[in-house]
């Protein structure tokens, strides 16, 4: 809205040939009950040949509309002003006709979700050959050939016999790669791929990652990757464009935004990322509050109220993109020069050579504002005081439970689980349902979990994490094995004798939407444990105005509805919710997994703080191991229903020695461009395989990089034989491979 | 500390949160219900209705069952003011006597067939497997054999066979089955959803489960069949008066009138009208009744819809 004198600037400079995408003062409005909703504002770059753009931002930050909008595939009532050119042709406000000639042709797009972006009707050989009909005047046999090709360039194998089976044959790694493969079916100039891996394990978001760049080199087009992921952006672009509230506030090359941003907005983004590459002791910093709400943008700059060094300026007036280079007069940023880092804020200056953490250090995740979060800095000031006074006594006893906690001694142990099996059958359908097989979704898991400890449990989707977790709080029927919790047995109980324990043992749950009752008011939810255990209404609600107080929330809060929350929030209530009984042990089910990441930070830190205050211990299940390195104390690695590693965080971090250990922990992207870059990859193969049929001996052989190209054939022969078993390698350090052999990967 | 995400609604940072007090869940539903504009209007409507259904004999003169004293077949008049029938009955007389049967009727069979339906319902879907399988197998038996059928089979037998609440208890009995599919169906996914694990983790029963989280989820698709069966239960009625084992003279009903006055409509139409419009009027306030109330129990609904 500022911008009015920019068009003269750009009219004169020249547009040259190598521009396949020029995205102009770009602006979409959605229409909403309750006035305008601008979704994107005056967005502007350039896409030259064979390059990447990376676009990051949150959730409601404006990145996937803003490709929506350059595609034509926002609802007709969505307001799309300033111009899109591909290869120098408008194609804002383009009929459909003449926009199907573009789409699909000369600019391409991946979805997120491969599960719904194939039809489910067709072959995927149909599919990719539908793609190429429709540009391209060729018989369908010539289609047909083409797809295999395609198939076979995106890495997918045996694609003579994938081409004629169904989506639903597929699994999403593959099914994103025929994605891919569509996208590519006519070799555009230009793919937007939209959150292309969100969807996917690590291991197979790096295998999809490859064939993306695969695909671009062959194309020789350009990209823009759309996503949340600092890490996948560190190691596949060469520029960064970081959005919020609509906005592009900060462009420049990756190495620029990551080691030097200019916008406090990036820098606190890069703050609460809790690294892989780095030592846990450090506190992840997060940004204060929730991203703005669209309708209700504040008057200046939309990141003022999260930002510890805003001013009356920053609330006045908006800040345009301007050049960050060092020295010299900030001029407004020109999108042809691609090469220039860029940023919309007042007092970039200032940021020289700051880190997240002097930025943001102390400030309560929880306010809205700044201006709260220095009141709440007060408060939490004195009671550091008294942390303060215990701190030295308390970190040479922390040294001693380490070390005691490696040989095992002290931390008493409370919920143990011994050779825990769990089978779902699979039945046919119809009156009879005869039981035709059983999903092996736990194979004799032994755990133990100690008092006030973080154990995490880490593995991809399927490797029955989740079911060892309900496991162990008996919310399901152990096949075999046995729980036990301090001592006494679990898994003979009833479930009415069940109920008194269940006080003692609670669950936080992944997804902050699905887990709330959206009839029920936060009270009514937070109360509900304390109900069913026959507390009285009274009682419950002054418990709930405690709770709510020490999960970060306002009391006030508590007439209010779920939807009314963000993400953030939800988790909050969620957490005040399980302990609402005074729990011993609490296991947290993905608990930050579907939050952005400057919320995420908040959580864990709270996670953190709840722990030491109340004495909890944690089972922590994840996939995400950057998150478990930060939290956990000790990680168990789970593949397809077996622990195949276990140790302390540092053991298994610093010398991971089972080959799928290693693989994971190589396949998290990490959110340094240099680093991401140069690091050794341990690359596994295919997909996971199924649970209902796993392969004999060791389960991982059929993806493990060291079974098929270093062990010899009589070595091969006892991987498919003989089920490798968990042995202790010293120290507590247990892994279960016939071959096993440390590695450092950080 | 109030990170509030500005929610969608101005209102609701007006007219709501003032104070920000804390209310009760009933509370704050009444309210949404009292800003709902049709509903309002439409239950004062059928108060009204019920109102003079009630109490209206108590002070008319003409009684349902009088009819010797009365000129027959006369168009509305000061005495009579919608007319007379064939048999000399006054049209007003019977049509209070009719609605007040009628809502009697109507009413008793949907709470009921509602109840037995969403418990279930909710039951099937909530313990899934086998349970499901043959509870299911029961709502089929219900669905297969038509409605009138079982219930003129069984009307005929009973003892008070023309008494309201007999003719609503042997329909209510009988329609239930549609009711329980619909609700099993949503149940089986919420189910799914993780507020229902995060309240069994807590130690809930499965009786708690299902009346404190999976019925009031539910609640949009249940109240929009239960005022489905109100329709449903006053064409019932009317059909069974028909077949002779309904409500019978000299007792009456608005579906028994509507039968009587089916061919009069163009030659007498004081007899057809004042019936069929009060059944579609009834018809009509308690779907938006139930519109109103499946928006008001649903907090997501920030306005009212359009």
């Amino acid at each position: 809205m500022t911008t009015t004198d920019q068009k003269t600037t750009e009219a004169t400079a020249p547009t040259d040939s190598d521009v396949v995408l020029e995205v102009r003062d770009l602006s979409v409005t959605f229409p909403s009950d309750d006035g305008p909703l601008p979704a994107v504002r005056e967005v502007s770059y350039v896409l030259r040949r064979g390059e990447t753009l990376g676009i990051v931002g949150e959730s409601g930050s404006g990145k996937s509309v803003t490709s929506m909008a350059i595609m034509g595939l926002l609802p007709k009532n969505a307001r799309v002003e300033g111009s899109a050119k591909v290869l120098g042709q408008e194609v804002l406000g383009l009929k459909d006709a003449q926009i199907s000639k573009v789409r699909g042709n000369r600019i391409a797009m991946i979805f997120q979700d491969p599960l719904t972006s194939l039809n489910p009707v067709y072959t995927v050989g149909y599919q990719i050959s539908e793609a190429v009909l429709a540009h391209r005047k060729v018989g369908k046999k010539a289609a047909m050939d083409r797809a295999l090709e395609l198939l076979k360039l995106v890495g997918i194998p045996h694609p003579e016999q994938r081409i004629k089976q169904y989506p639903h044959e597929l699994s999403g790694g593959m099914r994103q790669r025929v994605v891919i493969a569509i996208a590519m079916a006519n070799e555009p100039d230009v793919i937007i791929a939209d959150e292309p891996t969100t969807a996917l394990d690590v291991t197979v978001q790096a295998q999809v990652l490859e064939a993306l760049e695969a695909a671009r080199r062959e194309t020789g087009a350009a990209m823009v990757l759309i996503t949340h992921d600092l890490g996948v952006v560190a190691g596949h672009v060469d520029r960064v464009g970081v959005m919020y509230g609509g906005r592009l506030v900060e462009t420049g090359s990756v190495e620029d935004v990551f080691y030097r941003p200019r916008m406090p907005y990036a820098l606190g983004l890069l703050g609460s990322l809790p690294r892989l590459d780095e030592e846990r002791h450090e506190r992840l910093t997060p940004i204060v509050g929730t991203p703005p709400s669209l309708l209700a943008l504040p008057k200046g700059c939309a990141f003022a109220p999260r930002c510890p060094m805003a001013r009356d300026i920053c609330r006045e007036e908006e800040p345009r993109l301007l050049t960050a280079a060092g020295g010299g007069e900030r001029r407004p940023a020109v999108p042809e020069e691609t090469g220039v880092h860029a940023a919309a804020c007042h007092f970039s200056e200032e940021l020289e050579g700051m880190g997240p953490g002097d930025l943001f250090k102390g400030m309560a995740a929880d306010a809205a504002t700044v201006e709260e979060a220095a009141e709440a800095e007060e408060r939490a000031a004195e009671a550091l005081e008294e942390v303060a006074e215990d701190a030295a006594q308390e970190s040479a006893e922390k040294a001693a439970e380490e070390g005691a906690a490696r040989s095992g001694k002290a931390g008493e142990v409370i919920l143990t689980v011994q050779d825990l099996v769990k089978n779902f059958p699979i039945r046919s359908k119809g009156l009879l349902k005869r039981k035709i097989g059983e999903v092996q979704a736990v194979s004799g898991i032994s755990l133990e979990l100690r008092e006030r400890e973080t154990l995490a449990l880490v593995g991809e989707s399927g490797c029955g994490k989740s079911t060892t977790a309900r496991l162990m709080l008996q919310l399901i029927k152990q096949t075999a094995g046995e729980v036990s919790y301090k001592g006494q047995a679990l898994h003979t109980l009833s479930a009415r004798q069940m109920r008194p324990l269940r006080r003692d043992l609670q669950l936080v749950f992944q997804d902050p939407f699905a887990s709330l009752d959206p009839r029920m008011t936060v009270s009514d939810i937070v109360a509900e444990p304390m109900r069913i255990h026959g507390r009285n209404a009274k009682e419950a609600r002054a418990r709930v105005r405690e709770l709510l107080d020490l999960v970060g929330l306002s009391p006030e809060h508590g007439s209010r509805y779920p939807h009314e929350f963000s993400g953030g929030q939800r988790q909050r209530i969620g957490i005040a919710r399980a302990l609402a009984l005074n729990p011993k042990v609490l296991v947290l089910d993905e608990p930050v997994s579907a939050l952005d990441v400057s919320i995420q930070a908040g959580v864990i830190n709270l996670l953190e703080d709840l722990q030491e205050e109340l004495g909890l211990s944690y089972l922590f299940v994840s996939h995400d191991l950057s998150v478990v390195k930060h939290i956990a104390d000790r990680v168990a690695v789970m593949y397809l229903g077996k622990i195949v590693e276990t140790g302390t965080t540092d053991q298994l971090f610093g010398a991971p020695a089972h080959p799928y250990t290693q693989a994971l922990i190589s396949a998290i992207p990490l959110p340094d461009p240099v680093k991401e870059r140069t690091r050794e990859r341990i690359v596994v193969t295919g997909d996971v395989p199924s649970p209902a049929d796993p392969p004999s001996g060791c389960r991982f052989r059929t993806r493990c990089p060291k079974f098929a190209g270093v062990l010899s054939e009589a070595e091969r022969t006892k991987c498919v034989e003989e089920p490798p078993e968990l042995i202790d390698r010293g120290t507590g350090h247990r892994d279960a491979c016939h071959y096993s052999e440390a590695r450092e990967l950080l | 500390m109030s990170e509030m995400k500005v929610s969608a609604a101005p209102e609701s940072t007006g007219a709501e949160s003032v104070g920000g007090a804390e209310r009760t869940q009933m509370q704050m539903i009444l309210s949404r219900f009292l800003r709902h504009r049709a509903a309002m209007i439409s239950l004062v409507v059928l108060v009204l209705i019920a109102l003079t259904a009630f109490i209206g004999p108590l002070f008319w003169k003409w009684g349902h069952t009088i009819h010797l004293d009365i000129p027959p077949n006369q168009p509305p008049s000061a005495d009579h003011p919608l007319g007379t029938t064939t048999a000399g009955h006054d049209v007003l007389g019977q049509l209070m006597r009719g609605a007040q049967q009628t809502l009697k009727v109507a009413f008793t069979v949907s709470i009921m067939g509602t109840v037995i339906g969403s418990l279930w319902g909710a039951a099937a879907g909530y313990y899934g497997g086998r349970v499901d399988a043959i509870m299911m197998r029961v709502v089929d038996v219900f669905m297969i054999v038509p409605l009138l059928v079982m219930v003129s089979a069984v009307a005929g037998n009973a003892q008070a066979g023309t008494t309201w609440y007999a003719v609503a208890f042997i329909i209510g009995f009988f329609s239930w089955a549609q009711i329980a599919r619909v609700v099993r169906g949503v149940v089986l996914s919420l189910r799914e959803q993780e507020f229902v694990e995060a309240a069994r983790a807590a130690g809930a029963s499965p009786g708690w489960i299902i009346v404190r989280h999976l019925l009031p989820n539910a609640a949009g698709p249940i109240i929009v069949a239960a005022t489905l069966l109100i329709a449903v239960a006053i064409l019932l009625e009317a059909g069974m008066s028909f077949l002779q084992f309904g409500i019978q003279p000299p007792d009456i009903s608005l579906g028994q009138m509507i039968n009587d006055a089916r061919t009069a409509a163009a030659t007498r139409p004081w007899l057809f009208y004042p019936p069929g419009v009060l059944l579609v009027v009834i018809c009509l306030t308690i779907n938006f009744i139930g519109d109103g109330l499946r928006d008001a129990l649903d907090p997501r609904q920030t306005m009212v819809r359009r």
